[in-house]
């Protein structure tokens, strides 16, 4: 059988799969049992996310001072976590919006887990800046309407409310975008459920399937939505990190107040989120065994956008070095003079080290095809991502424009708590995910079959 | 149902195009077509107009982008005006700058839930609506082709026998 492909290219599904095949893969872990690991692993994120919520109850109920911000550090962890999450997010829009426009066929493997992925970190990042509020049950004062406190309306000149309105825009148009994909494959697991056999399956994917029942023009339909969506989640993730990056540059804190903030913190989010999307789908495709579906091409497809993003961010680091220099404000070149060698030197060369060097071994196309070495080094690109953040936020604050507010920032056992909690949430979320929802898109997936199928490449 | 249904179930959607072409070029009518993914370049052969969806997703955001900048000048310039930094808060137009952020979001907003809205409208479904795909194994692997003999004026027998020799593995009446 013959291909509409140049054989030059790698398949995409191997393992000779008919359409048939393609239902069964990916059908099998929502309508099979849990393994022993699964559980294990739920049972640790559970209990960590149990461990997370008490931390949040008790951060509401004594106040925001049980964290261990000060007066000089009114921003660390809590920021620090929620921009991270929010990055590690952006690799999702990016795979199934940037990449479907770009009609690359590779993203149809991971979209749909990264898309999850996406809607799971972005709950985690909306917590924090919610519970940072001090008042969660005044959390509503963010939004525009009218009162009586005072004829108050709220600020559009802020970029801390612009990060509510990119906020919630992103996620819910995520989860749209998402769910749209969803449909079909959800009709595809309710007829495959028999109504006499497996009841409650039945209806329930038949709830979730909004009655999906394949015709042309409901197909016709979905293509287009899916591709306008596309367009229109492109300009969104952008627009998301660069609105979170105005917080800190829109600021006149000497190493926030830069220009180069808004692609910076573009492409670091892209980068921390390729990396979680390795991390969980090299564990994912060995769990539900889809190897053949997400393939070594896949993992340095990956890779490659990983390098890329890590060497973006690495100018960038290096441009704001220089800047701070050129510029000749002096308060400027202390804040990162500061960050190199002050008293939070590790810190900054934890980034360095993790985010600008590890990703260059990727040069090397047997490390980029090297399953245990990519997941190593994502864990890796996941850590010094958090310490951009940190190191962003925490060397800038704590030296004040005043030598006597100069102090340290330690966290408390409660900031520990919550950020622990949040990766017990995400996990949770994801096994839950993982076993209720098709990992992949079936119909996607067999839309490609005839053109990237290792049985046509022959 | 009260008119007569014809249903010939394909293997792959390339045999299923090219006898939907023969079917049409028969002068049959063909109702639907139903598979488990979207078979490219059916719609011109069944009829299927071009969508207007997009047409429908710009309009929500220029709704989205003028609901924006109604807010911003109601609330921050006729009602109540703020100094904040200094910004022009007597006019729209001078202080647009700072609210480009929250437009373009709400430009977004309003263009993708507005358009999802419309799809689930246009394409009639819904939690709870019961599907209507004649054969189960259409979200499978199979392909099917549905012609209600109610509005042909070619014979049943004469369909049977096009699909029979284009390659449909099973041909029902209903």
């Amino acid at each position: 059988m013959s291909s509409h492909e140049a054989w030059i290219r790698e398949p995409l599904v191997l393992g000779d799969k008919s359409y048939h095949d393609i239902s069964n893969d990916i059908a099998r872990p929502i309508e099979g049992k849990a393994n022993k690991q699964w559980w294990i692993v739920f049972t640790i994120s559970l209990i960590a996310m149990l461990w997370g919520v008490g931390c949040i109850l008790y951060t509401i109920g004594v106040g925001i001072g049980t964290w261990g911000l000060n007066k000089t550090v009114g921003w660390a962890w809590d920021i620090t976590n929620f921009v991270w999450w929010v990055g590690i997010g952006h690799a999702g829009t990016l795979i199934s919006a940037v990449l479907l426009l770009f009609r690359q066929k590779w993203r149809m493997a991971i979209n749909r887990s990264a898309e999850a992925m996406t809607i799971f970190a972005v709950v985690c990042a909306a917590l924090f800046p919610g519970i940072h509020m001090g008042r969660i049950w005044m959390a509503y004062w963010v939004l525009p309407l009218p009162n009586q406190f005072g004829s108050l309306w709220v600020n559009f000149n802020s970029p801390l409310l612009w990060d509510v309105f990119a906020i919630s825009t992103y996620f819910s148009v995520s989860l749209v975008f998402w769910y749209i994909g969803l449909i079909p494959d959800f009709a595809t697991i309710r007829d495959r459920a028999a109504k006499a056999v497996k009841p409650i399956s039945h209806a329930v994917y038949s709830i979730m399937s909004f009655g999906w029942s394949g015709n042309a023009r409901a197909w016709h339909r979905f293509e287009e939505i899916s591709l306008v969506l596309a367009g229109l989640a492109t300009p969104l993730v952008l627009s998301v990190h660069t609105i979170v990056s105005m917080d800190f540059a829109t600021s006149v804190i000497p190493g926030w107040h830069t220009t180069i903030f808004p692609p910076y913190f573009v492409a670091g989010a892209i980068f921390s989120g390729f990396a979680m999307v390795q991390t969980l789908m090299l564990v994912m495709r060995k769990v539900v065994s889809l190897e053949e579906y997400i393939t070594i091409n896949h993992i340095e497809l990956m890779n490659k956008v990983i390098m890329l993003t890590g060497s973006i961010v690495g100018v960038a680091y290096i441009t704001e070095l220089f800047m701070s220099w050129y510029s000749g404000v002096e308060y400027e070149q202390y804040a990162f003079l500061n960050r190199a060698s002050g008293p939070y030197w590790w810190a900054y060369w934890a980034m360095m080290s993790c985010n600008v060097i590890s990703p260059q071994v990727f040069w090397s196309k047997k490390l980029r095809r090297n399953i245990t070495f990519t997941f190593i080094l994502s864990i890796i690109v996941n850590i010094g991502m958090w310490f951009e953040r940190f190191v962003i936020i925490v060397t800038s604050l704590h030296r004040d424009y005043l030598p006597s507010s100069w102090i340290m920032f330690y966290p408390s056992w409660v900031d520990i708590g919550i950020f622990v909690g949040t990766l017990g949430i995400f996990f949770t979320l994801f096994l839950l995910y993982a076993r209720t929802f098709p990992v992949l898109p079936i119909a996607e997936v067999k839309s490609i079959l005839k053109s990237t199928g290792s049985q046509y490449k022959k | 149902m009260s008119t007569k249904e014809i249903h010939g179930l394909f293997g792959d959607e390339e045999i299923l195009l090219a006898s939907a072409k023969k079917l049409v070029a028969k002068g049959v009518n063909i109702k639907d077509v139903f598979s488990p993914f979207p078979i490219h370049g059916i719609d011109p052969v069944i009829g299927v107009p071009p969508t207007r969806l997009h047409i429908a997703g710009f309009i929500y955001g220029l709704c989205g982008m003028s609901l924006a900048l109604f807010m911003f000048w109601f609330t921050l310039i006729l009602d109540w005006p703020m100094n904040i930094g200094g910004k022009p808060n007597f006019s729209l137009l001078e202080n647009l700058p700072a609210f480009i952020p929250v437009t373009f979001e709400m430009t977004v907003f309003c263009a993708a839930h507005g358009m999802a809205v419309t799809y689930f409208i246009r394409n009639t479904i819904y939690p709870g609506k019961k599907s209507w795909n004649p054969d189960l194994r259409t979200t499978d692997d199979k392909f099917l082709i549905q012609i209600d003999l109610g509005e042909n004026s070619v014979s049943g027998e004469e369909i049977e026998a096009i699909l029979k020799e284009t390659g449909a593995e099973e041909i029902t009446q209903k």
